[in-house]
Parts: C-alpha cells; structure tokens; sequence
C-alpha cells in the first residue's frame, strides 16, 4: 500500500513532489492506473476463480485409481455421464425442477413488483428494503425453515392433525420434489424482485396514458405496454434464479429425499463420502456449461427484447 | 407531475396481494424464533409453553462458543479486506478510463451468478494440488470471493452518485491525489463503505457452502449448525441456534440496507438541486 500512496495514482492531480518516472507514467496513463488499483481485486479473483476452474477442468479428465488419480487424459468420465442414464435423469431433473421454481417465482413476484413500482408513491425504499430483508437471512436458515413447515411432525402436519383434518400425518410433504420446489421459490423470492421492480419502474408513464387514450382498458394496457416492456427484467430475474438454484444441493440435501435429488448433491457426494474427484469435476464442468449455453439464450434473448422495445 | 387517475387509483386486489406476499415470505422465518421458545422437543402444534431452556442449553456448550469465535475470526478480516479492494476497484472503474471496463466489471460479478457449489469444489481442487491444508484461512478466502461482488456493488453507486466536480475542486485548490481521495472522496463514499463491511460481514457470518468445503478442524457457526441438524434431540437448540443468528443479522443488515441507500438519495437530490 505503502508504495500506491507515495506514486499517487489517484485524481487527477499532477504528481507533485516526490514524482518520479512511474508516477508520471501512471499520471498519464489512466488505463494503466485504473488497472493498478484494480489490480489487486483482479488477482485475487483470478487465483481464486480462473485457476480454480482450469485445474477442474484438468481433473475432470482424470480418472480414480484406488485412493489417488490416474492423471492420463481420458474421457471416461464424460463417456460415463453420457452412457450410465442416471447422470441424464439426475441433470434433467435438476433443470425441470429449478425452472419450474424459476416460473412460479416470477409469476409470484411479478405482481408484487408491479405494486411496488406502481401503486406504492411514498415509502418505495421502505417497501423494497422489507421485501429483499429476508434474502440476507442464511440460505441454509431459510431452507431449514420449511423443514420446521413441512415435515413429517412439522407445522403443516401437526395443525392438520390437531385440527381434525387428518388422521395421520402427510407424507409426502417433506422429501419430495414439491417440497425443493416450494423452498426454492420461497428461498429466491427477494432475489427476483429488485430486476423486475428495476423494469417497471423504468417505463415511461406517458406510454400509459397515450394507450389509454387511445381506448385500451387496464387488461390490453398490460399486455401491450407494461408486460412487453418490463421483459428485459423478466429475463433478468428468470436467469438471477435459474441459474444459482440449478447447482444448489442444501434444498435437496435437507427437504429433496431419495426423489428430490438434484446434480448439486452429486457433486457433493463425489467430492465427498463417494470421493470420486475427477468426476465431480467432469459433472461441474458439465454443469457450467450447460450454465454458460443457458446465460448465452438469455443474452440472446434479452438483445430480442432490447430490439423490440427500441 | 399531474399523474392521470388510472395511475392513482389505489388497487385493493394488489393491495391484499402485497400484503399475502409479505406474509407468506416471513411466516417460515419468523417460525424460527417462535419455536425456540417452545417447551417440547417436537416442532409442532399446539405450543407445549414458553421456555428458554434452549438457550440455557446452547450458552453452556463449548462448541457454540468456538464455532462464534471462528466465525467472527472469519468474517471480520474478509468484511475489511473485501471493502477496501472494493474501493480501489470502484473507484478505477468510475473514474479511469480504463479499456475493457464492462468485461472487468463482468468478471468481478461473476460469483453472483455461479452456484457457489461449483466455486468451493473449484477452490478445494486448487488447494488440495497446491497442498495447501484446510483451516480458517482458506475459507475466508472462499467468503472473500462470494463477498467481493458485494462489495463492488455496493461501493460503485456511491462512486458514480456524487459530483465528480469536488474532486476536480480540491485538485484545482492543490491537493495531490492521495489527499483528495481522503478529504473529498473517502467522506462522500463513507456511507457506503459502512454498508459494503456490514453487508459482506453478515454474508461471511451465514455462508454456508464455502465453509462447508473448505474448513478443517476448526468449523463456523453455519458448518456447526448443519452438523446438529443430524440429531434429532438436538433440534430446539438448532432452533435456538438458528433464532440468535436471525436475530444478529437482520439488524446489521438492515442498518447496512438503510445506510447505502439513504446517503445515496441524498446525493442525487442534491445533485438534481444544484
């Protein structure tokens, strides 16, 4: 630091004093001063991002032997998750099961998106502030959370029972595909807000006013106007959730049973009690780049809706 | 701004939904608190009675007190050191013309959007060729990588909030840069600075999957937390657990919340005024 403070790269002051060859370098190359102060938060992201992920990469074509690794290449493990058909099942249901809580967080948090951007004049960042609150809360607290709701002696159960409704109770509440689903949907709620208040917030009032006008009522006014122009957000939201929730394991671990299993918690059991690495990393791989061919759709699509809004 | 009525009309259907969409998003947490202080070892209705023979339980138990300290001794060094690069990097990104910026901007969000699944096995391949044994370091190191887009994000609308032109002032009056960053730019970006290490602690304080991956010995409060889930007699201390750990959190980061953006309307007011 002490060396940052004495070359001065800051402002755009002229080096006084002590101002030698860097100093004067770095004054006039603000790329290059701009890079050194970030330089830092960019090293460490690249020990800490870049390295990590090519060494997966390299493991991932490794294979187990005994306790250690055969490190020749090979593609045994790809092959594998390509011909044993539980890989496919368990990727397949990973992605059915987070998109499905993708859509059912959009269509719960659209509206009260929309209320806030719309029908909310005083107090917005009160209402925003109490909405996103709960998403710093631990994930593993919230998820634990629904455990308390769902289990087999959990809150749901026990006042059914209490109040009559059941005899015994319901099984199928905890350890399903449902109950991940529904603490999924509950766990990014906050998460999806923000993109979808930022889009609607944004859109030009006037626009309103013009369609009515012109003779829409509330619901065409919708459709024509507010929805095709909050789309960008939408999109937003629909990849902030997607994505994350794809590779989550603590929800499947802690609510998924046998059924509810997710690709997350294969991942962790080879790093972990199957002690398989070099497949835990080719399923990672795999993972990312069905990650990155999700986020280039979603690039793509959010041009499509720039370009429509344009 | 004479907004036409359609636009003003209060909508009761709306109305009611925000309000069940509050419910609804903290009626499971707020179980959690509610439950600690049950007198039964089941979590069910009805409540059995109010006790508080679970804290008494978790206050004379050594784990408890070890995994706190860690977790401290974790999230105090990733909440300072992850703001101050924070800074250093908001402030080259708004104010240097520096080429390739949206990529640079890009990659330091990058660990919002990959599962941080994927980022603990990645790191724990990393040191386990690098040799490097697991301990309290390397998880901060893992936190420093969830908590940096945080930071960053918190910091850059504080960066780009304020009127570039009192920086421009005090180098005109002859301050050197490093004396223009302290007595311009380090008070105006304060607010979020407080906020950036409140946040980042608190994320620190309640991650999960780093530490999950990258501890040894010595484990965090979150880590000790999931290993007594497996014992079911010890669920209402979990639950007790998990109530003080809400209960710390939601004020710092409500504070952290409340301070970030308070500030900032501030400066874009006042910006507008002048």
């Amino acid at each position: 630091m002490t060396q940052t403070s004495s070359i001065d790269p800051k402002v755009t002051s002229r080096p006084t004093r002590t101002s030698g060859r860097i100093a004067r370098l770095l004054y006039r190359n603000e790329g290059l001063r701009g890079y050194l102060l970030m330089s830092p938060t960019l090293i460490i992201l690249t020990v800490g991002v870049i390295i990590p992920f090519l060494i997966l990469l390299v493991i991932s074509f490794w294979t187990r032997a005994g306790v250690g690794f055969d490190t020749t290449p090979s593609l045994a493990n790809y092959a594998r998750v390509v011909n044993e058909p539980m890989f496919g099942i368990l990727l397949g249901r990973s992605f059915w099961m987070s998109g499905i809580a993708t859509v059912a967080t959009i269509a719960i948090c659209y509206p009260m998106a929309y209320f806030v951007a719309f029908h909310v004049h005083r107090n917005k960042m009160f209402w925003l502030i109490l909405i996103t609150l709960p998403f710093w809360i631990s994930y593993l607290l919230r998820v634990f959370a629904w455990r308390v709701i769902l289990g087999y002696e959990g809150v749901i159960n026990s006042s059914l029972v209490w109040l009559g409704w059941i005899k015994a109770p319901l099984e199928f509440l905890l350890y399903s595909p449902t109950a991940v689903i529904i603490t999924l949907t509950h766990a990014w709620a906050a998460f999806a807000i923000l993109p979808l208040y930022v889009s609607l917030e944004k859109i030009d009032k006037s626009l309103l006013v013009a369609a009515t006008d012109l003779g829409d009522g509330p619901v065409a006014r919708f459709f024509r106007i507010t929805l095709p122009l909050s789309m960008p957000g939408v999109i937003a939201a629909s990849f902030l959730i997607f994505i994350p929730t794809t590779g989550d394991y603590i929800t499947p671990a802690l609510l998924g049973g046998p059924d509810g299993m997710m690709i997350g918690n294969l991942i962790q059991a080879q790093f972990g009690s199957i002690n398989n690495w070099p497949m835990g990393a080719t399923l990672s791989i795999i993972l990312m780049l069905w990650i990155a061919a999700v986020a280039l759709a979603f690039l793509y699509l959010t041009r499509l809706a720039q370009a429509r809004i344009a | 701004m004479s907004a036409p009525t359609f636009l003003r009309r209060p909508n009761r259907v709306l109305s009611v939904y925000a309000i069940l969409f509050l419910v609804a998003l903290y009626f499971p947490i707020l179980l959690i608190p509610l439950f600690s202080f049950n007198d039964s070892i089941y979590v069910r209705f009805p409540l059995e009675g109010f006790t508080t023979e679970w804290f008494g339980q978790l206050w004379d138990r050594q784990p408890v007190w070890d995994s706190l300290w860690a977790s401290v001794k974790v999230g105090l060094p990733v909440s300072i050191l992850s703001t101050t690069l924070g800074v250093l990097a908001a402030r080259s990104i708004t104010r240097d013309r520096v080429p390739g910026r949206s990529a640079v901007v890009t990659f330091i969000m990058l660990p919002l959007v990959i599962p941080t699944l994927i980022f603990g096995v990645a790191l724990l391949a990393l040191l386990s060729r690098l040799g490097v044994p697991l301990s309290l370091y390397t998880v901060a190191f893992g936190h420093l990588i969830v908590c940096l887009p945080f930071s960053v994000a918190t910091l850059l609308p504080r960066f780009e909030g304020f009127d570039r032109s009192l920086e421009q002032a005090s180098a005109d009056l002859g301050e050197n840069g490093w004396w223009t960053f302290w007595r311009v730019t380090f008070p105006l970006v304060m607010p979020g600075i407080v906020a950036s290490l409140l946040l980042t602690f608190t994320i620190s304080f309640d991650e999960f999957i780093m530490a999950f991956f990258l501890s040894g010995n010595e484990t965090t409060l979150p880590i000790y937390l999931w290993t007594q889930l497996r014992f079911p007699q010890q669920f209402p201390s979990v639950l007790a657990l998990a109530s003080l750990l809400i209960l710390f959190s939601l004020p710092l980061i409500l504070i952290g919340m409340w301070i970030s953006r308070l500030g900032l309307h501030e400066n874009t007011t006042k910006g507008a005024k002048t």
